[in-house]
């Protein structure tokens, strides 16, 4: 089922009467979340994402806009109404009980005609366990169980109702990091399953952009850039999600266009056509420099990392915003350790933003 | 060689260490019995006092040096204990009262409670205030006033006296909700997605998990119930309706107004056998609430 959301806001009062500084938590956040679909809500956070989560949820009432699953306006409805599978960070497991009671709980809350027969319960409780395999741990105590476990738990009990929609809020960030890997696959995998809507929360940009197949980039309650992960990636809209997707990061360098060529620092750097004189931002991913003795960007070589498959270049220059500039490239290339290294650049790999509000500047 | 020195110094030293942390850990735990024994003593003394008194003759009893064990065993001081008062009627007085406040006042403790942890309403926070400063009240003051109500309302040894004016204690409703405070916020929320009702979140868990507070409230309550005197006192005339603590009070005093303590303490014991039995039954939810109060999310 597809999930709407129209001009969403949720704005949180000052708590002091006499101050007025509400806090703008989502502002006028409109997309539609295509059926079926694994969505990735991602931002730093105090970005909004849990907010937008809670609303869509039910758990927090928006203040403004709406929230239409399939063709419903549920804007109105409480979360207990609402139908949806929600995991939480800490997941928020009912420690008194089993797993098995655990799962049950949604099952045991349905009222009139959705109301099922005991055996149903327990066999659809079965069911949901074996998916994300845990049906050998039923009798346990959450507190019984590794962290890994508690959050299959979690889904499990998410997803025994079979909910139209469900929503994840940073299932990860508590589990170590093989098991975040196998985790965040295996969420892919029961999505895939299931064919059930899901919504998912991060401030990892890994995470988000190895599982999702739509990414949200969000800053400050306000939604940036929408698309697939790798078009995001590729196209940026402003230095904000430049910035924030890609490991290791984007390079950032103070530069100045002239003559429809980059320059950074005192080198032209790269040919610019269309793009009128101005100061400018730069962001080159890492792997967009080439060692290239001919090319026309020199930098203070610091370090050389080898990690086997790609060499990691680190290395300095006046222009540059970050303390280092890292640049990966394939081992085959011969590095030789001295003052300085010379790059050229991939043309599309560079992104310039403008310096007055970072929006990008295309050529 | 300065190096071998070194470590063999180093190994003496941790020996050296090793002992006299052993020997300061044996005279810690010493110190400790020590003391731990030193209160048990203070606070088993009166029991057994009791013990011993209400198996003494009277003659004994009255000895200018008390006997600390009887010279003679006089099971019979039980007998007349039953015999020469009504116990059977203030037993049965005192267990009516006693597990129908217990149950009425639960079940007033646990919605209040509910009500100001988890419930937003306006004017919650000062309402608990309010209800936090009765407490500075001294209860002497309140046993006039609540005097004074009862008798307009011609409730005098009633059932209904003896129960309704206690069943409001805020202190439970503070333990109560602190209780409930600390239970994660997100089990609401998952509880609520989950499809529950505010009723059957707090049925299924929230009182699950504040079980101890709740038992240690009700072995508070119902001690309260089982001990009160001063108002059961000044309530009931009518020997038909007095509770247990009143009655023990007159009941074995012969014409002469001299009373056969041996016997009242007889009867003294016979009284606190349930309470006891109530703390034996539920010391083991008591210690539970103990070890399992670091509740994993």
């Amino acid at each position: 089922m597809k999930i709407v959301l129209q001009n969403l806001t949720k704005i949180f009062p000052s708590r002091n009467k006499k101050v007025k500084d509400e806090v703008v938590a989502v502002s006028d956040f409109t997309f539609e979340i295509p059926d079926g679909k694994l969505i990735g809500l991602l931002g730093p956070s105090g970005c909004g994402k849990s907010t937008t989560l809670y609303m869509i949820s039910g758990l927090q009432k928006p203040s403004g806009g709406k929230i239409f699953f399939g063709d419903d306006d549920v804007t109105g409805l409480s979360a207990e109404n609402r139908g949806v599978g929600l995991v939480f960070q800490n997941y928020a497991l009912y420690p008194h009980m089993t797993v098995k009671q655990n799962i049950l709980f949604p099952l045991q809350n349905l009222k009139g005609k959705d109301k099922l027969p005991k055996d149903v319960m327990i066999e659809r409780a079965y069911t949901a366990a074996k998916l994300v395999q845990i049906d050998n741990l039923m009798d346990r105590k959450p507190s019984e169980l590794s962290g890994g476990q508690q959050q299959r738990v979690a889904i499990a009990r998410a997803l025994v109702k079979m909910p139209k929609v469900l929503l994840l809020d940073e299932p990860l960030s508590n589990l170590d990091a093989r098991l975040r890997l196998q985790t965040r696959e295996e969420i892919r995998r029961i999505q895939k399953e299931t064919g059930i809507t899901t919504i998912f929360v991060t401030h990892d940009q890994e995470e988000a952009m190895s599982i999702s197949d739509l990414i949200v980039v969000m800053k400050l309650g306000v939604v940036q850039q929408i698309g697939a992960p790798q078009d995001v990636y590729d196209d940026p809209t402003n230095l904000f999600v430049a910035k924030f997707l890609g490991t290791p990061p984007i390079n950032v360098f103070d530069g100045r266009v002239e003559g429809e060529k980059l320059y950074i620092g005192d080198a032209a750097v790269l040919d610019v056509p269309g793009v009128s004189d101005q100061p400018v931002t730069v962001g080159i991913r890492p792997e967009g420099f080439n060692i290239d003795p001919n090319g026309t960007f020199v930098c203070n070589l610091q370090n050389v990392e080898i990690m086997g498959r790609d060499v990691s270049v680190v290395s300095t220059n006046e222009a540059s915003l970050n303390p280092v500039i890292r640049s990966i490239v394939n081992s085959d290339n011969k590095i030789e350790m001295g003052e300085t290294v010379t790059f050229s650049l991939k043309s599309h790999k560079v992104f310039l933003f403008s310096k007055e509000d970072e929006s990008r500047i295309y050529f | 060689m300065a190096d071998n020195m070194n470590v063999t110094l180093q190994e003496k030293d941790l020996k050296k260490v090793g002992v006299a942390q052993r020997i300061s850990g044996v005279f810690a735990k010493i110190l400790c019995y020590a003391f731990l024994f030193l209160i048990a003593i203070i606070v088993l003394f009166p029991f057994y006092w009791m013990i011993i008194s209400s198996l003494k003759t009277l003659a004994e009893y009255k000895l200018p040096v008390p006997t600390l064990f009887p010279k003679e065993i006089v099971w019979h001081n039980y007998v007349e204990a039953f015999d020469a008062a009504n116990l059977g009627t203030l037993f049965k007085n005192t267990v009516i009262v006693g597990i129908v406040s217990t149950i009425l006042s639960l079940i007033i403790t646990v919605l209040s409670a509910f009500a100001f942890a988890r419930l937003e309403f306006k004017g919650k926070n000062a309402l608990f205030a309010a209800l936090l400063a009765t407490m500075m009240i001294p209860g002497e003051l309140f046993t006039i006033t609540n005097y004074q109500t009862v008798s307009m309302f011609n409730w005098k040894d009633t059932y209904t006296v003896l129960i309704v004016p206690f069943l409001v204690s805020v202190f439970y409703i503070y333990l109560l909700r602190q209780n409930f405070l600390q239970i994660p916020n997100e089990l609401y929320l998952a509880a609520k997605v989950d499809g529950t009702s505010d009723i059957k979140y707090l049925w299924k868990v929230m009182i699950p998990l504040a079980l101890p507070t709740l038992i240690s409230i009700t072995i508070l309550k119902m001690m309260g119930a089982w001990n009160s005197y001063m108002w059961p006192k000044l309530v009931t005339s009518n020997p038909n309706m007095e509770l247990i603590t009143n009655g023990l009070r007159n009941a074995y005093s012969d014409v002469s107004g001299e009373t056969n303590f041996p016997v009242q303490m007889a009867a003294v014991a016979i009284v606190s056998a349930p309470l006891f039995l109530v703390f034996l039954f539920l010391r083991k939810y008591i210690m539970k609430g103990v070890s399992r109060s670091g509740i994993k999310g």
